[in-house]
């Protein structure tokens, strides 16, 4: 007997269909030799520090141009555990599947999963699975739980910046919350708008070369550039940030669409970007080294770590004012990732 | 003064506030039309979701403006007796499904008003008879004379707003030309169109002119949109109307003209008549009217802020106070 073409309660039960679930679907996909045999826990080995973090993706809808929940849960964990200095290793993946949903969906979804996971050189080691009742969920959730190996003994962290230093971003922003909204809301904005989910880690680990140069790392992902500028000197008694408006690389279809539908691009989630602090002096090497990657093709500076209005972020208009850029603050986009 | 809540807003975000020189002070005026409306109007709108007399449709910003004891309608969301719109076209389908009374909370200035009337309009030819306005509506010209009229005042000229004026045109805002007037100039929304207005409004004050002027003739007329006016007359007429910080201004308002009046929620509901009441140490009055900046308010920033307001001014998105909290107001 072949797997329904819909997912049912039953596969979630932890009897025979839930079984045949594992074994025909998941393990074939993602099963490898670090979990030969499905047990309830697998041992790993990791030398050194450790890093370990969890995210969950509740993205609706679950296929957008770009990339699917899937690609997602992959990229967006494995990227916070890149950003904080650490080369992912090991996933964990819950599933959380609404009764009805097709079985042809969840394989595609399992199909970007070991395809990410196989991008980044990371293995998802134990999983679980779960069916809620038709109308109590949304088609499909997912939760991962990623650990990282140190890169080294340096730690990034907020803490570390210093009046002078330079702010970096690795790519063009606000695809990923408007290829989301366009398609959910079935605008026909541009083919062109496509999410930027991708993998951070190779950009990561060639910053981390800088040594103590690299400050801090965070990816752009909810509340935008916006939210990530403010988190890095929130609280901050002696540095905040001075911003250009105009130095942010953001591509002609984001400038329209967001432009029309009222929305600022620096608040708008991303999900294959991140912003870096390095010391002045080494700015430009980090510059030359993102531009290596294809992803990083545009990386600029946008700005520099300023005594000027401590824990403060400052825009520079394109006009020439200068305002605060607050964080986010309303629903700006629900549910995009 | 800038007198649209849209412009304090650009003005704002653009950084163009931070541009100008020492001795020119942008103030907000009373364009923001959830700001502008009595507390006391909230106390009603609960009142009648309360009762069980009717089911509450607005724009978003209102719902989470607090009455008189602090409570609002947002604490009501979940129960599926408030709903909120972007478009009053929303209100036909809305009302057509609905088994109860709907009332829409119906505030706004000119630029506002002929999409209400004309929702409206096409509720009542589509046989829809349990839609009601509770009207609060706003014109911004006889504002504008109580701001001139104000013993105290401080102001040197105005920038127009430009989305009030692509209805109205620029004829209503001729007696600025008058003695005692000051110079008037519909401004747009972009960072050139409001350095430009504010260009044109300090050339006259130069010259000591008072003139109405159009730098936004992109998008306004002279004789504004004749054919949305006409909706707006079909459904309402002035009437004398209250104003947070300002008291009643004749023929501020628009109410539901005779032949509709039945489907005015305040007579229909006999709601008691709005007054004014400000919270304790709320200054939202006086920043209205462009006499206080939002930073001289003892609340703004501490008690009250974008996610805990105590005053509309920061409950709004075009607030006064919520542009300042959000973007800072002098050169930061």
């Amino acid at each position: 007997m072949s797997i329904s073409a819909r997912i049912t309660l039953e596969h979630g039960s932890g009897g025979a269909l839930s079984r045949q679930l594992t074994e025909e679907l998941i393990y074939p996909l993602l099963g490898n030799d670090a979990y030969p045999e499905l047990a309830d826990a697998t041992a790993f080995e990791i030398d050194g520090r450790s890093f370990i973090t969890t995210d969950t993706y509740v993205v609706d809808p679950p296929f957008f141009p770009g990339g699917d929940i899937g690609t997602l849960g992959i990229f967006g964990t494995c990227n916070d555990l890149a950003v904080c200095g650490a080369r992912p290793r090991f996933l964990t993946m819950g599933l959380i599947l609404e009764e009805g949903f097709p079985t042809a969906d969840l394989r595609r979804v399992l199909e970007s999963v070991r395809e990410a996971a196989e991008q980044v050189g990371v293995r998802v080691i134990s999983g679980d699975t779960k069916v809620v009742p038709s109308g109590k969920g949304g088609g499909i959730f997912l939760n991962t739980t990623g650990v990282g190996e140190a890169l080294g003994d340096h730690l990034l962290s907020v803490n570390n910046i210093r009046e002078g230093d330079s702010v970096l971003i690795s790519g063009p922003v606000g695809s990923h919350g408007l290829a989301i909204l366009a398609n959910r809301e079935g605008l026909k904005i541009g083919a062109d708008l496509r999410s930027d989910c991708a993998p951070l880690f190779p950009l990561c680990e060639a910053l981390y070369a800088l040594g103590g140069s690299l400050r801090f790392m965070r990816d752009a992902t909810r509340g935008g550039v916006a939210a990530v500028l403010n988190e890095t000197v929130a609280g901050n008694r002696t540095c905040g940030m001075e911003i250009q408006e105009t130095a942010f690389p953001i591509s002609g279809i984001v400038a329209a669409a967001s432009d029309l539908l009222g929305l600022n691009p620096l608040e708008i989630a991303n999900e294959g970007v991140m912003i870096a602090v390095t010391a002045a002096e080494a700015a430009s090497e980090a510059l030359s080294l993102l531009r290596t990657f294809e992803i990083g093709r545009e990386a600029c500076q946008v700005g520099e770590v300023s005594s000027r209005n401590p824990g403060r972020v400052i825009l520079e208009t394109a006009v020439g004012g200068r305002r605060i850029l607050d964080l986010p603050r309303g629903l700006l986009l629900p549910r995009i990732c | 003064m800038e007198v649209c809540g849209t412009h304090t807003v650009a003005i704002r975000r653009s950084g163009v506030h931070s541009l100008l020189p020492d001795n020119i002070l942008l103030v907000s005026g009373p364009g923001c039309p959830v700001c502008v409306t009595p507390t006391s109007y909230i106390d009603n709108a609960l009142n009648l979701l309360e009762t069980g007399a009717a089911a509450i449709v607005s724009f978003g910003d209102m719902l989470k403006v607090p009455g008189s004891d602090g409570r609002n309608l947002a604490g009501y969301m979940g129960s599926g007796r408030v709903r909120i719109v972007y478009s009053p076209a929303e209100l036909i389908p809305i009302a057509r499904d609905s088994t109860e009374a709907v009332v829409f909370l119906a505030i706004g200035f000119e630029t506002t008003v002929p999409t209400v009337a004309a929702a409206f309009l096409q509720a009542r030819r589509a046989g829809i008879e349990n839609l009601f306005l509770y009207t609060a509506f706003k014109m911004v010209p006889p504002a504008l004379r109580a701001l001139l009229a104000s013993p105290d005042r401080n102001l040197d000229g105005f920038l127009l707003p430009g989305h009030v004026s692509v209805i109205i045109g620029e004829q209503p805002y001729i007696f600025l030309e008058e003695p005692g007037g000051v110079p008037g100039v519909i401004t747009g929304f972009e960072p050139l169109d409001l350095l430009q207005g504010i260009l044109s409004v300090l050339k006259q004050v130069i010259r000591g002119e008072r003139r109405v002027e159009n730098a936004y003739t992109r998008a306004v007329r002279p004789e504004g949109n004749p054919k949305a006016r006409e909706i707006m007359e079909q459904l309402l007429e002035p009437a004398d109307a209250l104003w947070r910080g300002f008291g009643r201004i004749p023929a501020s308002g628009l109410v539901l003209g005779h032949d509709h009046r039945a489907a005015d929620a305040g007579l229909h509901f006999s709601l008691p008549p709005l007054y004014n009441a400000e919270p304790p140490g709320c200054l939202c009055a006086q920043v209205l009217q462009g006499r206080v900046l939002p930073t001289e308010c003892a609340l703004f920033g501490k008690r009250c802020t974008p996610e805990s307001p105590v005053g509309p001014c920061m409950v709004s998105s075009e607030g006064t106070c919520a542009a300042s909290f959000r973007y800072g107001d002098a050169e930061p």
